[in-house]
């Protein structure tokens, strides 16, 4: 681990002061509040901030359901919010999602502030050996794009980067209209959580549209999608503690044997939590026959692009997402 | 080659910074420490308190060798700086036994022979009394889901998984939490 100097502030405006840096890669102050992503990458080397600022003890950890939906604190934990009564019965995709995340102690550590801001699993990245990755390295190219690249994104790429956002969690979020509320020196915001991670572009090392000192305080999801139909199907290569290949989060009302509206987010396949509205508007309207299905989701292939290894995935999420829409719907 | 730290960066890595004084409060007794802040709980514990039962395999929260429990809930004391675990409550392999008297799945995990090696077994342990207290012990199918943050390169998983069964099977003295 890169020497540095740990700040244990005793309120939240005294931690926003010190002007910590969420969401890029090259910053020398940063935020660590439950710690299991930034500890690992700090003692691989892959960030090596000067000064950590911790969020411990200083940030909301509540979870409340009411008229407006629900809101959980940035540092309620994995496990506190998937076995929440009401998370459970209401948005049974969030806690699903968490459920199929990590292992049971990481849930108990783990916070949900930062597990929307967790880094890629790329190997390139995580692995400093490698001296090409733009993420880590402005500058110094990918060694994916021609490498092993079977894990990588085929959404949102660019040529300097394709690398997959991990979080399962904030695939669901996408797919139910989730906001985040964010603090600063300047006051508070609250940012649509599509609009919370960059796409890589030529500037992958910057992930989140957070303005230096700027935290997650909490995460909001609308009451218009509490109760929805839904599912999430997480593909992966071991059948627990693995990241996803291919994930899709699905919710879905209902009339009669018809989709009145749907709502696809993919995850494991893009550069960011991905939502489909291409598949949703396709949705709207259709039965449960395989083949309207199958019709709706083959528009999820628009704009993706295959690096060879990764190509599999384009026909595989297409799968995932009938399959997650087929058990939504049998769903009471 | 990948995964060579240069030398260079291990230089820097041996620089010095300022220590900072934490207190933690491990089964039951307050330690006054004063660590580099780089420090792991998992090192506190092993390098500065010399309770060596919570192994460090991996270091990176993957093979669950170092599970501690914080305030009653399992975690990986390698993923957790250790000054940012003060005013927590944590308790360790060490403090699990009453005395002469071993934890029933202490004893269940001997009765079955649930180790090989055995670098893995204090955390397959604390692991495997949380999944009980947790109530995710109720089948096989369901231990090994909740267990799935432990690794055994030794392969004893079909006797971790009857070793906690049995203890589950005692509950009411299982709550170890």
């Amino acid at each position: 681990m890169h020497p540095l100097v740990l700040e244990r502030p005793r309120d939240l405006s005294a931690a926003l002061s010190f002007g910590a840096q969420a969401g890029r890669n090259d910053a020398p102050v940063e935020y660590i509040a439950g710690g299991t992503d930034m500890v690992q990458l700090l003692q691989e080397y892959v960030r090596r901030p000067d000064r950590l600022v911790s969020l411990a003890g200083i940030l909301d950890d509540g979870i409340e359901i009411g008229p407006q939906g629900l809101r959980l604190g940035a540092a309620a934990t994995m496990a506190e919010v998937a076995a929440h009564q009401a998370v459970v019965e209401q948005f049974p995709l969030i806690s699903q999602a968490l459920l199929n995340s990590a292992s049971p102690q990481v849930r108990n550590q783990a916070t949900m502030g930062g597990n929307l801001l967790q880094r890629t699993r790329c190997p390139y990245f995580r692995d400093i050996g490698y001296e090409a990755c733009n993420k880590r390295a402005p500058g110094s190219g990918c060694a994916a794009l021609d490498g092993e690249n079977r894990w990588h994104a085929v959404l949102g790429t660019s040529d300097d980067c394709i690398a997959v956002h991990p979080s399962d969690l904030a695939v669901a979020l996408v797919a139910l209209d989730a906001s985040v509320e964010l603090r600063g020196t300047g006051g508070d915001r609250s940012v649509p959580l599509s609009d919370l991670h960059r796409l890589p572009r030529d500037t992958p090392h910057l992930e989140a549209v957070l303005e230096p000192g700027e935290v997650i305080t909490a995460i909001t999801v609308p009451a218009t999608t509490a109760g929805l139909r839904s599912h999430y199907l997480k593909v992966r290569d071991r059948a627990s503690f693995e990241f996803a290949v291919v994930s899709a989060a699905v919710a879905i009302e209902t009339d009669g044997a018809r989709i009145r509206q749907a709502r696809v987010a993919l995850g494991g396949v893009g550069t960011k939590p991905w939502r489909l509205p291409n598949v949703e508007t396709a949705l709207a309207g259709a039965d449960f026959e395989p083949a309207v299905l199958r019709q709706a989701a083959a528009l999820a292939a628009e704009g993706t692009r295959g690096r060879g290894h990764n190509d599999f995935k384009i026909e595989l999420m297409q799968r995932a997402i009938v399959r997650a829409v087929e058990i939504a719907g049998a769903r009471r | 080659m990948p995964g060579a730290i240069s030398p260079a960066l291990a230089q820097v890595a041996g620089a010095a910074t300022p220590p900072l004084d934490v207190s933690l409060r491990i089964n039951g007794t307050e330690h006054r420490l004063s660590l580099d802040p780089r420090t792991t709980l998992l090192d506190a514990l092993r390098e500065h308190l010399h309770l060596t039962g919570s192994k460090k395999g991996c270091g990176l929260g993957q093979c669950g060798a170092c599970t501690v429990f914080m305030d009653g809930m399992r975690v990986k004391a390698c993923l957790s700086l250790a000054a940012l675990a003060q005013g927590r409550d944590i308790k360790t392999i060490e403090g699990l036994a009453q005395g002469d008297e071993l934890h029933p799945l202490q004893t269940a995990f001997i009765e079955r022979d649930a180790f090989q090696c055995g670098y893995c077994t204090s955390g397959q342990i604390m692991a495997g009394v949380a999944c009980i207290s947790e109530g995710h012990a109720g089948s096989p199918q369901e231990i090994r889901e909740w267990m799935s943050g432990n690794l055994c390169r030794c392969g004893a998983y079909d006797h971790i998984v009857a070793a906690i069964q049995d203890a589950a099977a005692v509950s009411g003295s299982t709550q170890g939490g």
